[in-house]
């Protein structure tokens, strides 16, 4: 494959240009004025994916290869970005909780909803490339390692407080055992961030720009970048489904007439 | 007590037993309760009551140690944490990123020869990426080291010089 520079257009710049063009004909076929913009989120859902595809094709055919794992390494740079989105949106289900506890507005409850909910399909992304990773490296899928076990509990943990939220019937208390449930499942995601440290693990300690070549860091970041900003679309469209949600929960009853 | 007070109530509950777990996990006794492998330092400290124990340990693969025979599949090699060296000897391939001078952890147990008898071998990275260096082939170095052919896998990865 040519490197990305001597395309005559980028993959994602070809995307991008595509979606752009889709909205304006949606818009003047919904008689809107043709530059009407979608909800703000999808602006960082258009870039996110036009950047993903970029990152992706330059992780697959023009990253070099890893001197120890060879043409492997390449799901670095779908591992390494779902385990630093894990780490962030679940900090930020943290303060969430947090924050819905001192101040008890709704927003916040519905925001730990949807960043549980996202962090959760990242943990699991994560785990499913590591795996794949492991395998072919390490040797296994899967081992009793002290990394391996944390993050699991982790996700356990997170997939626990959805369970639990989807037990409770009464809005308020679903709203301060979703937070209860959240801050202590955040254990879990800090014994995960720290257990290379604490613990003898087969897997690796966090790596830095100091411990990887410049190449290899330029694509991890654009990755990163890109999945970061899918990551703020996917919290923000999972938001937009509790609000409403919560809407419809506190609506009063339709009148009997209307039901008639 | 009213709602607001209540859920700030629950709010400190939950973050002091939050940070009590993360507390006792980080500073407590589990991780030396907890090992994941020992270092062949200490496994022979433990002398003959290690032997026949199912332990891990972990260790640099010696350089020039590996012996492959395809034909019944055995395994032998020695690992070293700089202090003391241990010769394992085991059944099956190893995984592919398997090569001079990289850690492995292996499962198994001491047999009163001395010898480490293990069919698990782990391969641990560290946390360093880099491309290769010049004239260096990473798909090479396995396959050699396969073929016995120390040498050829010597040739292949500069790295196990470098190491070495």
């Amino acid at each position: 494959m040519p490197p990305i520079e001597s395309l005559p257009i980028s993959p994602g710049a070809a995307v991008g240009l595509v979606a752009l063009v889709a909205i304006v004909v949606a818009n003047q076929r919904a008689g809107r004025t043709p530059w009407a913009l979608p909800r703000w989120e999808h602006a960082f859902g258009l870039v996110g994916l036009c950047t993903i595809l970029n990152g992706q094709y330059m992780g697959l055919f023009e990253a070099p290869r890893e001197r120890m794992m060879g043409e492997v390494a390449r799901i670095l740079y779908v591992h390494v970005p779902s385990a630093w989105l894990t780490m962030v949106v679940f900090l930020f289900t943290f303060l969430f909780a947090v924050a819905f506890l001192f101040t008890g507005r709704k927003v916040f409850d519905q925001l730990v909803e949807a960043t549980i909910e996202v962090g959760v399909v990242l943990a699991i992304l994560l785990q499913c490339t590591g795996m794949l990773f492991a395998k072919p490296t390490w040797g296994m899928y899967w081992d009793w390692d002290p990394r391996l076990v944390s993050t699991a509990v982790m996700t356990l943990s997170f997939i626990g407080v959805l369970t639990l939220r989807s037990l409770v019937v009464d809005a308020d208390q679903r709203a301060t055992w979703t937070s209860v449930g959240a801050i202590l499942a955040s254990t879990s995601m800090a014994v995960t961030y720290y257990s290379v440290q604490w613990w003898r693990s087969v897997h690796q300690m966090q790596s830095s720009p100091d411990t990887v070549a410049k190449p290899i860091v330029l694509v991890l970041r654009i990755n990163a970048f890109a999945l970061l900003f899918l990551t703020v679309w996917f919290v923000a469209r999972r938001w937009r489904i509790a609000a409403a949600r919560a809407r419809e929960d506190e609506a009063p009853p339709l009148p009997e007439e209307v039901l008639a | 007590m009213n709602e607001h007070a209540k859920r700030r109530l629950f709010a400190l509950g939950a973050l002091a037993i939050g940070g009590a777990a993360l507390f006792w996990v980080s500073a407590g006794q589990m991780g030396e309760d907890l090992v994941y492998y020992w270092s062949p330092t200490e496994l022979l400290e433990h002398g003959a009551s290690a032997e026949g124990a199912t332990v891990r340990i972990m260790g640099m693969v010696e350089p020039g140690s590996t012996e492959w025979s395809p034909s019944d599949q055995r395994l032998a090699f020695r690992i070293t944490d700089g202090a003391q060296t241990i010769a394992v000897l085991g059944q099956g391939a190893p995984p592919q990123m398997f090569r001079d001078g990289i850690g492995v952890v292996v499962e198994g147990e001491l047999g009163s020869d001395g010898v480490f008898h293990s069919d698990t071998v782990i391969v641990k990275h560290n946390n360093e990426y880099k491309p290769p260096a010049e004239g260096e082939m990473p798909e090479e170095v396995y396959k050699a080291l396969m073929k016995d052919d120390p040498e050829a896998a010597q040739r292949a990865s500069l790295a196990a010089q470098e190491g070495s």
